[in-house]
């Protein structure tokens, strides 16, 4: 596209920036559990939903992953840690589960509070 | 709109394409794809990091985490334990040098620390070669403030009323440079930007031109508005195959996105760039050189006045600023003259990148505000000197600079400080040396680059530097004479003010620094005939340290002149009359029983 105005150049700034979510971003974070035991538990599978959500939704959404945390009995695992808020933990997460994270808790701040296995200060 | 949860940034800067980032990036790609993760995690090409010392630099975001020496084979434990399982590899992150211990985040690192990264701030963060990177980070804003804000004028007072001075050595104030370009008359004007970096052991400029060419670009059109030029030109050396390749694809995208061409940002402004490629001499980093070059002609410099200001390219008006000069621009006009003005020192304001090289444990580039001690840069950002020798000197400015002892080690470094203390900026060059180095042969050494390098127009330099050299040739040879210091610093004098351009105005800088500060090694060498470093080969003597020897005729037979001689089993002795100090005896020696003095 051709820029013409401070305006053109804005709308491309924002383009950018979001193929530059993982880089660069201070917003709310989504971080999934991918130890050898969240994997068998279906990590991979959530994972590949989230970023089917986030990209769907356009979200402004860092998504981490992280080793086991040791509550394998609870994988998969979620994080979901907003800027303004604790970092809560959800267990037993499947895709299904993920939808109403990113609905529910992500873009609207309610937490699904039937999944929550634990809420830390950050 | 494909979404990546990571980002794999392998930097592709010539330091790290030299120690192979290119096998690693090709095997990432292979890697994501057997893990299926090729949908998931992006591998994006950076510019140079700076810390070359470590490279290839890999880095993983979102996180941040900064692995360093990463091979080929280690990409399979990167992607499969890091990338897939989320636990990162700890044996490939950065280990600090005192603590021992792994910092796994970029901004932990001592190295980068201390550092105030403004020009090199998108540098190993970016893909240069995809301008929309550029724009995410507030790239080109500075253009459209200037363009659709701003009057000429009120450029040229934002950049004089910020303090920036002129990166490439001389320390010219630029805004007052372009209020000359601007009040030249003329029809046709030129911005022209020398990246005609040739100081040895400087990288400064080609990491900015690799890592971040927009930067360059936009602070460019930025200073063509203000002169009223429509035409730029960036004389680069063709030694730079990668900045050049990634220069002509960043105009290319800037033209595509109307950010170069005809009506920028609907201002009536046009602005187009050319590439023109040196060929390597150093007297091309002149001004009036470089111009007589660009123009099909031998690189020699002229007469000035009249300065290129009012005669430039072509005979037109032409403003020529080095690289880094134009990469602050931008950052200028976007903040403010006041946010720049506040960093750095009374007379030196921002920032200044330094390439580190020599007897440094972090080779790299550091970028620190103006009015940083040397022993900062070399100590706390260099980590000190490799082995733990003891520190001698920093030649600071290149050939044409000077170096600066130990005991001004708490020097602030800004423009004045240094050439008080008989160095100068000049591009930012750090060679540091330790206590091995001879300061007689370093002088010789930069003055035989400079010597070489001499267009040969005016007879001070073609002339005047030949001599010096063959007087500094025959110190270190062993045959220096009474008066030869004496003779050195009337021929510096003499060159210096009435040499025809700054290659041999400052020629003789690194002799009468090092005369400044080592002039007892000079008298050594003259004088003693010794070199009290014990380099100069001419000069030394080896010695068999009697209670070490345990006779075992090594040294005896590896020399070529028999000047060893000794019975077995007993200490042996060398004859200085026939010695050639070829050194072969002590390479050989298994226990440290001769040495060199």
């Amino acid at each position: 596209m051709i820029i013409k105005t401070a305006e053109d150049l804005k709308k491309v700034k924002e383009e950018a920036l979001d193929e530059a979510t993982a880089r660069i971003n201070d917003g709310t974070q989504i971080m999934v559990g991918m130890g050898t035991c969240g994997i068998a538990a279906g990590a991979r599978e959530v994972m590949a939903k989230i970023m089917e959500e986030v990209g769907k939704r356009n979200l402004k959404v860092a998504i981490t992953w992280t080793g086991c945390i040791g509550m394998c009995e609870k994988e998969v695992l979620v994080d979901v840690i907003r800027p303004d808020s604790k970092r809560i933990t959800y267990g037993n997460v499947t895709p299904q589960v993920v939808q109403r994270i990113i609905t529910e808790h992500v873009i609207n701040g309610n937490i699904v509070e039937d999944y929550v296995v634990g809420k830390l200060d950050k | 709109m494909q979404i990546y949860r990571g980002h794999v940034l392998v930097c592709t800067g010539t330091g790290c394409v030299s120690s192979g980032s290119r096998k690693v990036k090709a095997e990432m790609e292979k890697q994501l794809e057997a893990f299926k993760l090729e949908q998931e995690i992006k591998v994006v090409e950076t510019g140079c990091h700076g810390f070359c010392e470590m490279g290839p630099i890999v880095i993983v975001y979102p996180e941040g985490i900064f692995y360093c020496q990463v091979k080929p084979e280690d990409v399979k434990e990167i992607v499969e334990e890091h990338l897939l399982k989320g636990r990162p590899v700890k044996r490939l992150m950065f280990k600090d040098r005192i603590t021992e211990e792994m910092v796994p985040h970029y901004n932990d690192i001592d190295f980068y620390k201390k550092q105030n990264r403004i020009v090199l701030r998108n540098c190993g963060f970016i893909n240069p070669e995809n301008i929309k990177e550029y724009i995410a980070r507030g790239g080109y804003e500075a253009l459209a403030k200037a363009l659709t804000e701003m009057t000429p004028e009120q450029v040229i007072e934002e950049v004089k009323a910020s303090g920036l001075r002129g990166r490439g050595g001389g320390g010219f104030p630029t805004g007052l440079k372009w209020g000359f370009a601007r009040a030249a008359k003329g029809d046709k004007k030129y911005v022209i930007c020398n990246a005609d970096e040739g100081d040895p052991g400087a990288f400064m400029d080609r990491s900015i031109l690799e890592g971040d060419p927009h930067a360059l670009i936009e602070g460019m059109a930025i200073a063509g508005y203000a002169i009223g030029a429509d035409e730029g030109y960036i004389y680069v050396r063709a030694e730079y195959p990668l900045a050049i390749k990634r220069l002509k694809i960043a105009i290319a995208q800037a033209h595509e996105m109307g950010l170069l061409g005809e009506d920028i940002f609907g201002s009536g402004f046009n602005f187009k760039l050319n590439i023109k490629e040196g060929a390597g001499a150093f007297v091309c980093g002149e001004e009036t050189a470089l111009i007589a070059s660009i123009e099909g002609r031998r690189g020699e410099p002229r007469v000035r006045p009249p300065f290129p200001a009012n005669k430039g390219l072509w005979g037109k008006p032409s403003n020529v600023n080095n690289v880094e000069t134009f990469a602050n621009v931008s950052r200028i006009i976007v903040n403010g003259s006041q946010w720049f003005a506040s960093m750095g020192t009374e007379k030196s304001k921002g920032t200044k990148v330094f390439a580190l090289t020599g007897k440094v444990k972090n080779t790299g580039l550091a970028e620190v505000t103006m009015g940083l001690t040397l022993r900062e840069i070399i100590f706390d950002i260099g980590g000190g000197i490799i082995n733990n020798k003891k520190f001698k000197a920093v030649q600071i400015g290149g050939p044409s600079g000077g170096c600066i002892p130990e005991q001004l080690l708490d020097l602030p470094i800004d423009y004045d400080s240094l050439i008080q203390a008989g160095a100068m900026m000049g591009s930012g060059g750090l060679v540091v040396m330790d206590e091995d180095t001879c300061m007689v042969e370093l002088a010789r050494f930069f003055l035989n680059f400079t010597q070489l390098e001499s267009c040969g127009k005016c007879t001070p330099c073609r002339e005047g530097t030949k001599i010096m050299l063959d007087i500094l040739e025959r110190i270190t040879k062993g045959e220096g004479k009474e008066g030869d210091i004496e003779l050195l610093e009337s021929l510096a004098v003499t060159i210096k003010s009435t040499a025809l351009c700054g290659l041999g105005q400052t020629a003789p800088n690194p002799v009468l620094a090092t005369l400044r500060y080592f002039r007892d090694e000079y008298e050594a060498h003259i004088k003693e005939k010794r070199c009290p470093a014990g380099v100069c080969s001419a000069l030394a003597s080896y010695t068999i340290l009697e209670d070490k020897c345990k006779g075992c005729t090594a040294c005896a037979r590896v020399c070529p002149v028999q000047a060893i001689s000794g019975e077995v089993k007993k200490p042996h002795k060398i004859d200085n009359s026939k010695c050639i100090r070829c050194g072969a005896c002590m390479e050989t020696c298994k226990f440290s029983a001769i040495i060199k003095k």
